[in-house]
């Protein structure tokens, strides 16, 4: 590696940070080209770190299961705290996954956001901050304070940008959120008082006592259920997403709800990984709740983002029914998925967002026939939409294919439960598309939109390029993060304390 | 004792000495100065405070407890923790007075004259190693915040909070007599060591119940102080009640030195019975909690619903004396200084806002639209509440941190976990205060800020020490280590 000693994740975290400063302190008399200049300089840092999260995915040597880019630094002595950086391959794509749809967000506000525009700015690059912070911190507190940082940003942008609701959903959002963490930080400081430290790899190694892990599993739990959104807390969802602004709907669907799955798979699986076991019958049944019953719901919407945030609760099922089957093709799809779902959420969030600041309503209802006039768009929002469903050929066929091969394994009448919901899944899109995009014209204001613009352009065609390459070639991702995973689980059965015939029921001995 | 002694003594209290020589002074002075004299006085006392401060800071050196007066009092590093953020509250609520009281009819300079004293008062509560040294200066500076509260002499209600303030407060005087009676009759003395020591000896054997009934009242006195619950009723009415600048006094200084004396009591008094006290302390710190987080729910009033959120503070700050040792004492030496620049930085915010007869806005919803007015406050104080809530990267947090790490750390989970719980319970009302400011639009134009200048001075240094504290945090911790050391 080149970058043996440069500090590259730091300089990714902390970049945006530098931006914030640069918007904050513009001057000038012409409101207009204030804004503009907001948004090229929001655009420009946001870019540089995307940049550096492509030096930094190509350095990354996907063969080796440890952690990489390695910084520590002594940040708090007085309570053994570290600035402990650096990533592995279940965390390298969520980093990109951020980098990445940070600029998409900066970029659309160009047309979409029009009062506050430097504060909108200002808290994109926050918010990207805080997202890569969170996947890279390997010191609990550290991660702790990105971890809940984002909810002010997040806060912000809801309140300040949301639709009509927004003061509730933003309220709803923070305080869910909000009590799940503050039971994660007192299991933190559990972990902390055990083991004097609160270095991740420091408590990988001394997993607590099986009375223990069953509180501390539980506190997590609490934190990364509601983040993830499983159901029954996920109701926090379809308001966030339905009051906030496309941007913030984007970073929400696209980073923040990966939090949750990756919480599971650095604290949950390594080092509580009794009480996993343990749980593992619930949280197959809840991710099976998930994913059929919001998926009902989502057909009987009739808001747009509405529908797409139920469907995100039951994307998020098979990503919790992949961590728990806690087999290598299962882990590897859930990570697929969160990935996937990443890009595919994100783009259907801009999609509806582009009619959306054509029209001002989400009301499926009110479009009708727009694939005469938006053609392109039409293309755009069908190759997203089928990959919400799941074809073979983009990326949401990898990850629910492989997490749904990983329940069969384990259970056939979960794996059979779950794959319903791929019918369902392809249900409600298909109906979606085929209100808004096709169907006789019910609306002369629908017909007259105009197709996708510039910006519009560059920042879909990117995410579908990604959908249709990450589906057809798969490997890209899953050759990186094998080798982690499998670490991850050989080191989870090794460390379990279950009699030998289970064991070896489970294929491990 | 020869005079040489005197001398030595009065030259290591040269700190509290000033100030009570300063005080007085002023008062003099004050009568001189022509027009009302506010502005003067007030600059003539913050200078004062900080001379007394840069004295405090001294006396750090020998790094080690000078017991003064035979035994009166007590100068250790505990103690120059304490007084350096009772002096930084006071310079605070200078600046927040010279401001607020500028236009009120009742703006004279004896505001400043009387903060003055209550610090002193206060100053030798910190320091106080003796039952009695501890009733005088409690007394000064409750005398003094008295005349404070009831400062706005032609408005109803804030005579009300000044009665209401002194009749409980006599009260709760008269229980901390009562209490230390009992103790000096059952010890024969009224000095802090030699009480600790017949404690110490009596271990082993039944500690006589009637010296513990008198701690239980030198307890419940000291709680009025710090308005735990069940002692809190005072707080919203004298909160609401009084000027804003003395309001912003109260939630400062002398929270911190009741919380200050009440360390140096449970810790090198009455250590050895750790297991007796413990459960009041317990329950105190519950209630206050659960009481802070939920009847804030309901305010309407600004001033309210920071008398409960100091309540609700107040109980995270006793969950490190629970937990008791040098983590637990640290934790909570921690959580009061954060807690204190928190509050400085909110009350300094809150008086900009105005009307048109330049009176502070009192009602949440005066708030409404802030950001639209001016950016620069309306975010400092959505950054200040939200540190309050203890969300990270800001300091708040931190202060959550170090006392429900100590407190789990002494295995009390249930007070933990229900504490977390209370404070996003709490989350809301402060949420509540952001929202106001930020999504409402302004009902009227009645409220504008009005002349930050001055506010600035305070809400600048608690804006870089919130939002900085998470980059340097060990020096502060370090200082409170050692001061929680020097008082086991």
């Amino acid at each position: 590696m080149i970058f043996e000693n440069f500090p590259i994740l730091t300089l990714m975290t902390f970049l945006p940070m530098l931006g914030v400063l640069l918007v904050m302190i513009m001057r000038g008399e012409d409101q207009e080209r204030l804004r503009s200049n907001a948004v090229n300089v929001g655009g420009f840092v946001s870019l540089s770190v995307l940049v550096l999260a492509f030096i930094m995915l190509f350095q990354f040597d996907g063969a080796n299961p440890e952690f990489q880019f390695v910084e520590k630094v002594i940040w708090f002595q007085g309570l053994n705290l570290s600035y402990h950086m650096g990533v592995d391959g279940i965390s390298v794509f969520f980093v990109v996954l951020a980098a990445l749809l940070t600029p998409i967000c900066i970029l659309l506000c160009k047309k979409s956001v029009t009062n506050r525009v430097r504060e909108y700015v200002i808290a994109l690059l926050i918010l990207e901050t805080l997202m890569i912070g969170t996947f890279c911190a390997l010191d609990g507190i550290l991660f702790y304070v990105f971890f809940e940082g984002v909810l002010i940003p997040m806060f912000i942008l809801i309140g300040v940008w949301g639709g009509p609701k927004r003061v509730y959903a933003a309220f709803k959002f923070f305080l869910f959120t909000l009590l799940g963490s503050v039971l994660m930080l007192a299991a933190f400081m559990y972990l902390f008082i055990e083991n004097g430290t609160t270095d991740i790899p420091t408590l990988m190694d001394n997993i607590p006592s099986q009375t223990a892990q069953f509180w501390l599993f539980l506190a997590f739990f609490a934190s990364f259920a509601v983040k993830m959104p499983m159901w029954p807390v996920h109701t926090w969802l379809p308001d966030a997403h339905v009051e906030a602004p496309t941007g913030g709907s984007v970073i929400l669907a696209g980073v923040l709800l990966k939090m949750g799955g990756y919480g599971f798979l650095r604290f949950s699986i390594p080092m509580f990984p009794d009480a996993v076991y343990l749980f593992t019958p619930v949280i197959f049944w809840l991710s099976v709740i998930a994913i059929i019953y919001t998926s009902l719901v989502a057909l009987v919407q009739s808001d747009m983002k509405k529908m797409i945030a139920y469907s995100s609760v039951a994307h998020m099922g098979y990503v919790t029914l992949g961590i728990f089957t806690l087999n290598v093709q299962g882990v590897e799809g859930a990570i697929f998925q969160m990935i996937s779902h990443g890009l595919i959420s994100a783009a259907l969030f801009i999609c509806v967002g582009v009619i959306y600041d054509r029209m001002h309503t989400r009301e499926i209802a009110r479009y009708g026939g727009i694939v005469k006039n938006m053609p392109k768009y039409a293309t755009l929002f069908m190759l997203f939409m089928l990959g919400s469903v799941g074809l073979p050929g983009t990326s949401g066929f990898v990850g629910e294919i492989l997490a749904l091969m990983g329940a069969f394994q384990v259970d056939t009448l979960i794996g059979t439960l779950a794959a319903s919901g791929l019918v369902l899944g392809a249900a409600y899109m298909l109906w979606l598309y085929r209100q808004v995009v096709f169907g006789p014209v019910e609306n002369k204001d629908a017909a007259a939109m105009n197709d996708v613009n510039l910006y519009e352009k560059v920042a879909l065609v990117p995410l579908a390029v990604l959908v249709i390459w990450l589906g057809v070639q798969p490997n890209f991702i899953l050759d990186r993060i094998g080798p982690t995973v499998e670490e991850l689980l050989n080191t989870y059965y090794m460390t379990i304390s279950l009699p030998t015939d289970e064991l070896t029921r489970l294929g491990r001995i | 004792m020869n005079e040489m002694m005197i001398f030595a003594d009065l030259y290591t209290a040269r700190a509290d000495v000033f100030l009570a020589i300063a005080a007085l002074a002023l008062l003099v002075v004050g009568v001189f100065v022509k027009g009302r004299g506010l502005y003067t006085i007030c600059v003539m006392a913050a200078m004062v405070l900080v001379a007394t401060l840069v004295m405090v800071l001294q006396q750090d050196n020998p790094r080690e407890a000078v017991s003064v007066f035979n035994n009166m009092m007590v100068y250790d590093r505990y103690g120059v923790f304490m007084k350096v953020l009772i002096l930084l509250g006071g310079i605070a609520a200078l600046f927040i007075g010279v401001r607020d009281l500028r236009s009120h009819v009742i703006g004279r300079f004896e505001y400043a004259v009387l903060i003055l004293l209550s610090i002193l008062g206060l100053s030798i509560m910190v320091s106080a190693n003796d039952m009695l040294t501890l009733y005088v200066g409690l007394e000064l500076s409750s005398l003094a915040l008295y005349i404070l509260a009831a400062f706005n002499r032609n408005s109803l209600i804030s005579s009300e909070a000044g009665l209401k303030y002194f009749i409980l407060g006599a009260l709760s005087s008269g229980m901390l007599l009562f209490g230390i009676s009992l103790i000096y009759g059952f010890t024969g003395t009224t000095s802090f060591p030699l009480i600790a020591d017949i404690i110490a000896m009596e271990q082993g054997a039944e500690i006589s119940m009637p010296l513990i009934i008198g701690f239980v009242f030198v307890l419940v006195g000291i709680a009025f102080k710090i308005s735990a619950v069940p002692f809190h009723m005072w707080t919203p009415d004298v909160y609401q009640g009084s000027p804003a600048c003395v309001t912003a006094f109260f939630a400062m200084a002398p929270k911190v030195a009741a919380v200050a004396l009440l360390g140096r009591l449970l810790f090198s008094v009455f250590g050895e019975i750790e297991s007796d006290w413990v459960q009041i302390i317990y329950v105190l710190s519950l209630a206050s909690m659960v009481v802070g987080a939920f009847a804030g729910l309901a305010q309407k009033n600004i001033y309210r619903l920071m008398a409960y959120s100091s309540i609700g503070n107040i109980g995270f700050a006793l969950l490190g004396f629970i937990a008791g040792g040098l983590t637990g004492v640290t934790a909570t030496l921690m959580f009061m200084a954060i807690y204190f620049m928190m509050t400085a930085g909110i009350f300094a915010l809150i008086i900009t806002v105005r009307d048109k007869n330049d009176i502070a806005a009192v009602k949440l919803s005066d708030f409404a639209g802030l950001s639209q007015k001016s950016k620069s406050v309306s975010y400092s104080l959505a950054f200040l509440l939200l540190s309050m809530i203890g969300i990270p990267p800001l300091a708040g947090f931190f202060g959550k941190l170090f006392v429900f790490k100590a407190v789990i750390g002494a295995g009390y989970y249930v007070l933990a976990i229900v504490g977390l719980v209370t404070s996003v319970v709490a989350a809301y009302y402060y949420l509540k205060l952001i929202k106001i400011m930020f999504f409402d639009q302004p009902s009227s134009d009645n409220f504008k800020i009005q002349s930050t200048y001055i506010a600035r001075w305070v809400s600048i240094p608690t804006m870089v020490f919130v939002i900085g504290y998470i980059l340097f945090p060990d020096r502060l911790y370090y200082e409170a280590t050692q001061a929680a050391l020097s008082l086991n």
